[in-house]
């Protein structure tokens, strides 16, 4: 138990996707104008990588990894060289999934998430959890908890820098800085902030 | 025409740079960049993905439905990564091991979607194919001033090549630790932005807000 506790908040704070590994980063930049859509992107991330991880997972260790289809009785095959085409077409499936049931079932915050859902399919974070979850073995629950704290993470992420972009709109910057080249200034001192975090593992 | 075609093949090197003008493929740029050699390989790997997605979405464009076409290009992409994979893995395996999972991640960075939706699905495969080296090469030219500047200072070496002797050896350089770790390459990119935005104004984006001067009787 504590293991996974130590692995949901280390998914979240130490080994945060955005600000560690630098995953997510296109729509971490570009969506990060204001709070609102910033909030609505990070409700719809943690959703499917929740969703994802564990999905992959179980699609890698019963079709993919080496040795997988011993039970259809070919324990020599080894297909995990497809493991990247299955990973994004699942991704792409799981959101439109995703998508319409929360239409069917929640249409308040399917109109809420939106636009978002789309743009998350092509997400390097939600790809990353996954492969991450290959690299290091983990298990079906210990992917349960990891989806869920990285997915956290990153939300926590884009709010927080949403949050600071808002509040620098009215500072005055260099011309060649306005706009992006803050972004990324302010990024890197977040990333900085949270590399304090390591030290708590 | 051989004019045009040299213009799309250099215009993305800085005048419009994927990175610092688009937007795209951010990622994988500030990860691999710890040193100048995992830069160059992935360099090479983005530029090649790059120019074969573009000859064969645009050859295939004609042929494309619009509703699937995303769905289409994904999977291209993916089969040329995994082929650029499987490369690395053979003959690289070194560095493969080092850039982990940021080869597969090329599936998903921005660039390689974004010039195939962008440009290859409106021209033809040799300028479609210009156009996504291109890309490659703008994309790694910022990728190894970054390499570059991390290695120099973070292990006084370029390309694994001891250039500024550490003081641990008897030398006269302190290493900067801070290079090393991820927060370094934001504000290395940060400045590179500032530096091309200098040199052209016309790619500074305007201020959502005017602050105004607070001198009296001045307004502005």
């Amino acid at each position: 138990m504590t293991g996974l506790l130590d692995l949901f908040f280390r998914s979240m704070f130490v080994e945060n996707l955005a600000l560690s590994f630098f995953l997510g980063m296109c729509t971490f930049l570009a969506v990060s104008k204001r709070v609102e859509t910033a909030f609505g992107v990070g409700i719809a991330m943690i959703v499917v990588q929740t969703v994802t991880v564990p999905v992959n997972n179980l699609i890698y260790q019963y079709l993919l990894a080496p040795g997988a289809l011993s039970w259809a009785g070919l324990g020599d095959v080894d297909l995990s060289f497809l493991s990247l085409i299955a990973f994004i077409g699942v991704i792409a499936a799981m959101v439109q999934v995703l998508e319409m049931t929360l239409e069917f079932h929640v249409p308040k915050l399917h109109r809420a998430l939106g636009i978002f859902l789309p743009l998350i399919t092509v997400n390097c974070a939600i790809l990353g959890g996954s492969l991450f979850m290959v690299e290091r073995s983990y298990g079906l629950t210990e992917s349960v908890v990891y989806g869920f704290g990285s997915g956290i993470g990153w939300a926590l992420a884009i709010v927080m820098l949403a949050a600071i972009r808002e509040r620098i709109r009215y500072a005055d910057i260099p011309e060649g800085l306005q706009g992006l080249g803050m972004t990324f200034v302010v990024a890197g001192l977040m990333s900085l902030g949270f590399m304090g975090f390591a030290g708590l593992g | 025409m051989a004019g045009k075609r040299w213009q799309t093949l250099v215009f993305p090197l800085i005048g419009d740079n994927p990175l610092t003008l688009q937007i795209l493929g951010i990622c994988s740029a500030l990860a691999v960049t710890t040193s100048l050699d995992t830069a160059l390989v992935m360099t090479i790997a983005v530029t090649c993905v790059l120019g074969m997605s573009g000859v064969s979405v645009s050859l295939l464009r004609k042929h494309l439905p619009r509703s699937i076409r995303i769905i289409v290009q994904i999977t291209i992409i993916a089969s040329l990564v995994i082929i650029v994979d499987l490369v690395l893995k053979a003959f690289f395996f070194e560095i493969g091991k080092r850039l982990s999972v940021f080869v597969g991640l090329i599936v998903t960075n921005c660039i390689v979607l974004g010039r195939a939706e962008g440009f290859a699905m409106r021209n033809g495969p040799l300028d479609s194919m210009l156009d996504g080296i291109g890309n490659g090469l703008g994309y790694g030219l910022v990728l190894m001033i970054v390499g570059a500047i991390r290695e120099l200072l973070g292990h006084g070496s370029l390309f694994g090549m001891q250039i500024l002797l550490p003081v641990s050896k008897g030398g006269g350089f302190e290493p900067l630790h801070l290079m090393l770790l991820p927060p370094s390459a934001f504000f290395i990119i940060a400045c590179i932005i500032w530096f091309i935005r200098r040199k052209r104004p016309e790619q500074v984006e305007k201020p959502e807000f005017q602050v105004r001067l607070q001198t009296q009787g001045e307004q502005k």
